[in-house]
C-alpha cells in the first residue's frame, strides 16, 4: 500500500453543465458538494479537509478564486488548499484530496472542482490568450484553439489517420451524452455532420471541439476506516499519477503525449496493473477535442501509438465494446467547465463501478476504472486509477 | 449521473436572457495593462533579429543547440555555456489555418500559423510564427521547406514580428 | 551574464500588451433575491439558518457552517451600527479625491456578516455609530447594491 492510509471515494455530485447558469460560482460549488455528502450519508461536520480545484481566475472574473469558493466547497474553519494545472486540474484535485488521506493525516476530504465560464464575455478563448509566452508567441497572434489544431495536424501526418476516423469520436461522445442527465451537447450526429461542420482551424471544425461551460462536480474522499462505516460500497483510489513535459512547446512532437504516459506507468505501477488494455474495464480520458481521447488513450497505454482511431473504427471504445471509453459523453458531449469537466469523469468511474450509471452502464460489472485529464499548454497530464 | 440521483441543481439561462433583463447582473471591465520585460536570453534573441539572424544557445552537457534561445538548459538544469547562430530555413513541424481571431470571432482571410524546425538548431527545435505566400492552404503540406520573409532592415525593432513569416521555399 | 537590475520593465526589451477580458456577473439565486427586495421595496434582508441560528447579511443559498439550504429570508431593518471604517483620500488608481470618502462594514442587530458601504451626510465617524441606509429614489434603482445611495447618521 502506498501512504499511511487506503482512500476511498464513497460519494460524488455534480450538477447540470451548461453555457450560461444563473447560480453564483459558490453556489454551483454548493450544490455539487452538497450532493456528495448526501450520497456519501455525510455531513459537513464530518468532513476534515478541503480541496478546491479550479482553472485560470479569468473565467470566472474572480481574482483568487480558491479564496472566493471556499464557503460553497464547504472550507469554512477547515484546513483548505486550491489546485490548478490548468485542464488537467479536474483529475489533479482528487489527487491532492488522496495525499491529504493516504498520508494519515486526515480521515476525511471533501473535492470540489466549479468553473463559470460564462462570466467571461464575448468568449472566454480570449482570456486564454496571456498563456502564452508575451515576447515570442503573443505577437504572432496564439490562441488556444491553433495549438489543438498543431498538435491535431501533427498526430493526423504521424498515422496517417483520417478526419473521419478522428470524427467518430464526437460522434460517439455525444451519442453517449443522450443517456447523461446532466449534458450540454448530447446528439445524434454523423460523422458527415462533423467533417461539415465550419473549419475554426485547420484541420480543427466546429463538431470537434467542446463546448464552453458552467457547472461544479465534488466527491468525499475518507480512510479505509470511515470507508468502512458509511459504505458497503466503497470505490477505492488504488493509483495516482501525473507529470508535466517542458514549457518550450514548440520544442517537442507533438505526435504523442510522452507525459501522459508518465503519469499513466505511476499511476498503474501504484495499482499493479501490468497490462492495461486487459485490466481496465472503463476509462474516461480527456476529451476536450475528438483528438485528443485518441492521443490520450495512447498515452495511457490503452493502445499502441496510432491505434486508437482503428480500436474507435472497430467499436472497442462504444459503451458495450471490450473497452469502454468516454461512457459519461465526454467533454464533447457532456460539456466542459474545465476542472468540473474532469472532476465529473472520476464520478463517472466512480458510479460505473457502483453500478450506478443506469442507462449509461456498462456491461461486464466492471472492477477496474482510469480517468485522466490534461492541461496546460499541452504538457500535463494527471491519471487516477479506480477499484471497487 | 447516478441511478440514485433524481434532480441535478442548475437554473439554465440564455445569453438573450442578459439583453433582456431577464437575468441580474454585473458588470466588469479589468484595466489590466502589462509590460513584459523579454528577459536576459531572449532580449538578446531580439537584438540578433535586428541584424537578421537567428541566434540559439548551447549546452555542452546534452549538446542541443536550442532555439529560442535560454540561459539555462532545462535538462541539464545548468546554465548554458554558448550561443550560435541557426539558420532562417527551416521545415514545417506542423502547422494549422485559422478561420478565427483570438476572440473566437471569424475571420475573412484565414492564417495560417506553423511551428518551424529551424535548419542548424537540434532536431525538433522549432518557433511559432505565421506562414505566407502559399497559395492554395489545401496544398501546404507537414516536412515542406520554408524560409524566413525578414522586414527591411530599417524597419526592423527587436521583436519576433522583424520576420514578417516564413514562405514555402523549393530547393 | 549577470542579473541586471532593472524596476521598470519599460526600461528593458519588453512587449506590450492587455488581459482583453469583459465580465458579466449573475448575481445568482441568493443574490438576486437579495438586490431586488432592495430595488423593489427598500428592504435588507437576511438569510437565517434554522440549524445554526444564524441570519446572514448578505444572504446567501447555504449555511456556511452546516450546508443547510437556507429559505426562510428576514427583514433585517435599515438600521445598523458601524463596525470598522476607513477614510479614504485616494481613488483606486491613486490619484487624490476631491473629498475624502468614509467607508465602513455596517453590522445589523441579530445578524451575522454585514454590508460594506459609502458614509454620508457627515464628517464625524466613530465605531459603534449607528447609521441608516439612504435609498435612491425608486426609479433609478437597479437591483445593485448601490441602490443604497449610502448609510447617514440615523437619529436615535
Amino acid at each position: 500500500m502506498f501512504g499511511k492510509k487506503r482512500v476511498a471515494i464513497v460519494g460524488a455530485g455534480v450538477t447540470l453543465f451548461r453555457r450560461n447558469l444563473k447560480e453564483t460560482g459558490k453556489e454551483l460549488a454548493y450544490h455539487a458538494a452538497k450532493m456528495a455528502l448526501e450520497q456519501a450519508g455525510m455531513e459537513l461536520h464530518d468532513i476534515q479537509s478541503v480541496v478546491v480545484g479550479s482553472a485560470p481566475d479569468a473565467f470566472d472574473g474572480v481574482h483568487m478564486k480558491g479564496e472566493y469558493l471556499a464557503d460553497g466547497a464547504g472550507a469554512y474553519h477547515k484546513p483548505y488548499m486550491r489546485v490548478f494545472v490548468g485542464g488537467a486540474t479536474g483529475v489533479f484535485a482528487p489527487l491532492a484530496g488522496w495525499w491529504h488521506v493516504a498520508s494519515g493525516k486526515f480521515d476525511t476530504c471533501l473535492v470540489v472542482c466549479e468553473e463559470k465560464m460564462s462570466s467571461c464575455y464575448p468568449h472566454p478563448q480570449y482570456a486564454f490568450t496571456t498563456i502564452f509566452d508575451p515576447i515570442l508567441e503573443r505577437p504572432i497572434g496564439m490562441n488556444l484553439i491553433w495549438i489543438f489544431a498543431l498538435e491535431m495536424n501533427r498526430y493526423m501526418h504521424k498515422h496517417n489517420i483520417k478526419k473521419e476516423d478522428i470524427a467518430l469520436v464526437s460522434v460517439k461522445n455525444k451519442r453517449n451524452a443522450l443517456d447523461n442527465p446532466i449534458a450540454q451537447l448530447a446528439a445524434n450526429i454523423t460523422v458527415e455532420d462533423v467533417l461539415n461542420s465550419e473549419i475554426m482551424a485547420w484541420p480543427v471544425q466546429r463538431l470537434d471541439v467542446s463546448p464552453t461551460s458552467d457547472g461544479a462536480a465534488a466527491v468525499v474522499l475518507v480512510s479505509e476506516d470511515v470507508a468502512k462505516e458509511v459504505t458497503d460500497n466503497p470505490v477505492w483510489i488504488d493509483g495516482v499519477g501525473w507529470c508535466i513535459d517542458s514549457t518550450h512547446w514548440t520544442n517537442r512532437d507533438l505526435y504523442y503525449p510522452d507525459y501522459v504516459e508518465y503519469a499513466a506507468r505511476m499511476a498503474y505501477k501504484m495499482a499493479g496493473i501490468k497490462n492495461p488494455p486487459k485490466e481496465i474495464d472503463v476509462a474516461e480520458p480527456y476529451d476536450p477535442f475528438d483528438y485528443k481521447e485518441l492521443h490520450h488513450m495512447e498515452g495511457l497505454l490503452l493502445c499502441k501509438k496510432g491505434e486508437a482511431p482503428k480500436l474507435t473504427r472497430e467499436g472497442v471504445t462504444q459503451r458495450d465494446g471490450d473497452l469502454p471509453v468516454c461512457p459519461s459523453g465526454g467533454l464533447l458531449g457532456v460539456g466542459n467547465p474545465i476542472s468540473a469537466a474532469g472532476l465529473m469523469k472520476v464520478c463517472e468511474i466512480f458510479w460505473q463501478l457502483r453500478g450506478e450509471a443506469g442507462k449509461r452502464q456498462v456491461p461486464g460489472d466492471p472492477r477496474t476504472g482510469v480517468a485522466q485529464a490534461w492541461g496546460d499548454l499541452m504538457q500535463y497530464s494527471s491519471v487516477i486509477v479506480l477499484r471497487r | 449521473m447516478s441511478v440514485k440521483i433524481k434532480h441535478y441543481p442548475g437554473e439554465e439561462i440564455e445569453t438573450q436572457d442578459f439583453r433582456e433583463g431577464k437575468v441580474l447582473f454585473e458588470s466588469f471591465k479589468p484595466k489590466a495593462k502589462y509590460a513584459w520585460s523579454a528577459g536576459i536570453a531572449i532580449s538578446r534573441f531580439l537584438e540578433e533579429l535586428k541584424n537578421g539572424r537567428i541566434l540559439a544557445s548551447t549546452c555542452s552537457k546534452c549538446k542541443r543547440i536550442m532555439v529560442p534561445p535560454r540561459i539555462y538548459c532545462e535538462k541539464c538544469f545548468k546554465p548554458t555555456d554558448g550561443w550560435t547562430y541557426v539558420k532562417d530555413t527551416g521545415t514545417i513541424n506542423t502547422f494549422s489555418v485559422s478561420f478565427i481571431a483570438a476572440d473566437a470571432s471569424r475571420l475573412k482571410e484565414p492564417i495560417v500559423v506553423a511551428i518551424i524546425n529551424l535548419d542548424g538548431a537540434s532536431e525538433g527545435m522549432g518557433i511559432v510564427h505565421w506562414l505566407n505566400e502559399y497559395g492554395d492552404w489545401r496544398e501546404i503540406k507537414i516536412g515542406m521547406r520554408v524560409k524566413a520573409v525578414w522586414k527591411p532592415p530599417e524597419e526592423r525593432v527587436g521583436a519576433i514580428t522583424d520576420i514578417k513569416y516564413f514562405k514555402p521555399i523549393k530547393e | 551574464m549577470s542579473l541586471e537590475k532593472i524596476n521598470n520593465p519599460l526600461n528593458a526589451r519588453h512587449w506590450i500588451g492587455h488581459m482583453e477580458t469583459d465580465y458579466r456577473y449573475t448575481l445568482g439565486v441568493a443574490g438576486e433575491r437579495f438586490l431586488k427586495e432592495i430595488k423593489e421595496n427598500a428592504r435588507i434582508m437576511g438569510a437565517k439558518c434554522p440549524k445554526c441560528s444564524v441570519v446572514f447579511v448578505p444572504p446567501r443559498l447555504y449555511c456556511e457552517k452546516c450546508f443547510t439550504k437556507l429559505e426562510e429570508w428576514v427583514d433585517v431593518g435599515k438600521r445598523g451600527e458601524i463596525y470598522t471604517y476607513t477614510i479614504t483620500t485616494i481613488d483606486v488608481d491613486g490619484k487624490k479625491l476631491e473629498k475624502p470618502q468614509i467607508y465602513a462594514l455596517i453590522k445589523f442587530e441579530g445578524a451575522h456578516g454585514g454590508l460594506i458601504h459609502r458614509i454620508g451626510e457627515t464628517e464625524k465617524v466613530y465605531i459603534g455609530m449607528k447609521v441608516e441606509a439612504v435609498f435612491k429614489p425608486p426609479n433609478e434603482r437597479k437591483a445593485s447594491i448601490n441602490d443604497i445611495a449610502y448609510f447617514k447618521p440615523a437619529e436615535r
